[in-house]
């Protein structure tokens, strides 16, 4: 099997003026290449904390993560991150900003003309070209999620992981956010992990459902499939058969099996 | 991170909060606490001629005599009081005759019979050219250190009880050290502009530093970014409101600062320049200086919220 992310194990704890708290416990995940895969569970289960590791941003106190075979020991560009609230830089334009990441990763393999190409296509890619000499705070949140996920996209990264990218956006933005995501993903292959809290983003948008426990020592719950073919089409979707179905297991997790430790 | 008992007790300003509490370095010992200086000024000016497009001519009337009027009645105020005081007191000039003497003042302001007599021109630009020296070497010095104590732990720990039983210290206290050191008055006063500037650049820088969101850390790790484009992408701009409170936190203070320390070195300078017509009795000459190193200091902390503003970088 060729999981290009292994979590074997896996435990987090953190070192809090109470004591010691143990965020997550024996957590067995393995992401193939192409996978697109979903974590959803309540407010403070440690999605954030498992993305994170995976990110590298911080090193798991037990356990072994991999990816690609070799232990994960840091962040690094192959592993882009779309960051929950667009972490722009504030002094750089969009433009700016993305090419700052393209210079990064192709940099020392590219001319100057390339980059900027590159750049402009990533920008292109989320529908953004009109506003790359913009900066972050003159464009909507939504906008700067765009920008934050093309950003992450024209870093070619062998797996996005995205931290409720749709998290603050009202629902319509969203929903055309997600659409544009669906036709990125589809444009591009690429292996996404992605934490979300919506249900219907959960099922639409992946092809596995990681459904984590609730916390302390949180850890995954059930994993379930979502066997629709793509690209998807949320019209359609609606009256699906397996997408209602998908949806009621997800549903059912969260809210029976779950709901009561949460109370 | 790592500073915050340095910071969080001492100068601590948050350059978005512009128009919040201002902490000042002290000037004397008298002063030595903080001292709470509100600039609210721009603000309430600039809020009401952003509305003004769309509403009629009577709001902007309104608004003008709004903006115009109480101002305008405080002045009348002190001036009244000034002139009553003055009726009372022999010595104490009124406003007509202070007026009369600036005009004459300024009517020749770039004259020079000698080191000893120069106009009130002379005057302002020597004292303006040492606190541009001393701050600019404390410039120079104090934001690269500021650097150094907000990102490496170590030197936080090791320079901040340093720092915290220096800066207390009224600059003045280091004017013998400089006269020693220095043996002339000019570089002596120069001297403690620099001392009394150094502290509120190196403390808002240090805590520019520590304060630099970890998303944009985050960003640069993940982009794994070189610590020269760590420095110039995301350190240095994110530091630089900080660093430029510093900068109009310390040129407040070196204007404060100067007119004291000129007093006691004398040669050519505003601060000299008001011993020397207090020997001469000339009590008009000193509420002119007064008004006039007002004047400068306030145009000196307009001129610098004015590029602090160009660096804001929007709603952030
Ligand atoms: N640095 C930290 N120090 C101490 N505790 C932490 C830290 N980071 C996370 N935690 C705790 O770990 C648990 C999981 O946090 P995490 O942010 O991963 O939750 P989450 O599932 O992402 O929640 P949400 O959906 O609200 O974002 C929480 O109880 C949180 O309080
Ligand atoms: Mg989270």
């Amino acid at each position: 099997m060729n999981a290009i992310v292994k979590v074997e194990n896996v435990g987090m704890s953190f070192d809090t003026k109470k004591g010691r708290f143990i965020a997550l416990q024996n957590v067995n995940l393995q992401i193939k290449k192409g996978e697109v895969v979903s974590l959803i569970g309540h407010s403070g289960c440690g999605k954030s904390t498992l993305l994170n590791l995976i990110a590298g941003l911080t090193l798991p106190t037990s356990g072994v993560m991999l990816c690609n075979g070799r232990e994960i020991a840091g962040p690094g560009p192959e592993r882009a991150v779309v960051f929950q609230n667009h972490s722009l830089l504030p002094w750089l334009n969009c433009f700016e900003n993305v090419y700052l990441a393209v210079e990064r990763v192709f940099g020392t393999k590219e001319g100057k003309e390339k980059l900027k190409a590159r750049t402009n296509e990533a920008l292109e890619m989320v529908h953004m070209s009109h506003a790359a000499q913009k900066l972050p705070h003159e464009i909507s949140g939504g906008m700067k999620q765009r920008i934050g996920i093309a950003r992450a996209f024209a870093m070619e990264p062998q797996i996005l992981l995205m931290d409720e990218p749709f998290g603050a956006l009202d629902a319509l933005t969203r929903a055309s956010l997600q659409d544009e995501l669906i036709g990125v993903m589809e444009k591009t292959g690429a292996t996404v992990v992605m934490v979300t809290h919506d249900v219907d983003e959960a099922v639409l948008l992946s092809d596995r459902v990681v459904m984590m426990t609730n916390g302390p020592a949180a850890t995954i719950g059930e994993i379930l499939e979502v066997k629709l073919p793509k690209p998807r089409d949320r019209l359609a979707l609606a009256h699906d058969a397996h997408f209602v179905e998908c949806r009621a297991a997800i549903l059912e997790f969260l809210y029976q099996k779950q709901m009561k430790k949460a109370a | 991170m790592t500073t915050a008992s340095l910071t969080s007790g001492l100068v601590a300003v948050r350059p978005e909060a512009e128009s919040a509490p201002v902490v000042r370095g002290e000037v004397t010992k008298t002063e030595d606490s903080k001292m709470g200086a509100t600039t609210h000024t721009d603000k309430a000016a600039a809020a009401p001629a952003k509305a003004d497009d769309s509403v009629s001519f009577d709001t902007h009337l309104g608004n003008f005599v709004r903006k115009v009027i109480p101002p305008l009645l405080g002045f009348a105020l002190v001036i009244g009081v000034w002139a009553l005081v003055a009726m009372k007191s022999a010595d104490f000039p009124g406003p007509g005759k202070t007026w009369d003497a600036a005009v004459v003042l300024f009517s020749d302001p770039f004259y020079s019979n000698g080191p000893n007599d120069q106009g009130i021109g002379w005057n302002i630009l020597s004292s303006l050219k040492r606190v541009a020296i001393g701050f600019g070497v404390a410039a120079l010095v104090g934001i690269p250190l500021g650097f150094i104590i907000g990102r490496f732990a170590f030197m936080n720990s090791m320079l901040e009880p340093i720092i915290s039983i220096l800066r207390p210290v009224s600059p003045l206290a280091w004017l013998p050290i400089g006269l020693m050191v220095f043996k002339a008055a000019d570089p002596a006063s120069t001297w403690t502009i620099f001392i009394c500037s150094i502290w509120p650049m190196i403390l808002n820088t240090a805590q520019g530093v520590q304060r630099v969101p970890q998303d944009y850390l985050n960003v640069a790790r993940v982009l794994n970014l070189s610590e020269f484009k760590i420095i110039t992408k995301i350190l240095f701009p994110s530091v630089l409101p900080y660093m430029l409170t510093g900068i109009r936190l310390s040129i407040g203070t070196a204007w404060l600062v100067i007119v004291a320390a000129e007093m006691l070195t004398g040669g050519v300078g505003i601060g000299f320049w008001v011993w020397d017509e207090w020997n001469n009795l000339k009590v008009e000459h000193i509420i002119i200086a007064i008004f006039v190193i007002g004047i400068v200091g306030l145009l000196l902390e307009q001129l610098l919220l004015l590029i602090a503003r160009r660096f804001s970088y929007g709603a952030n």
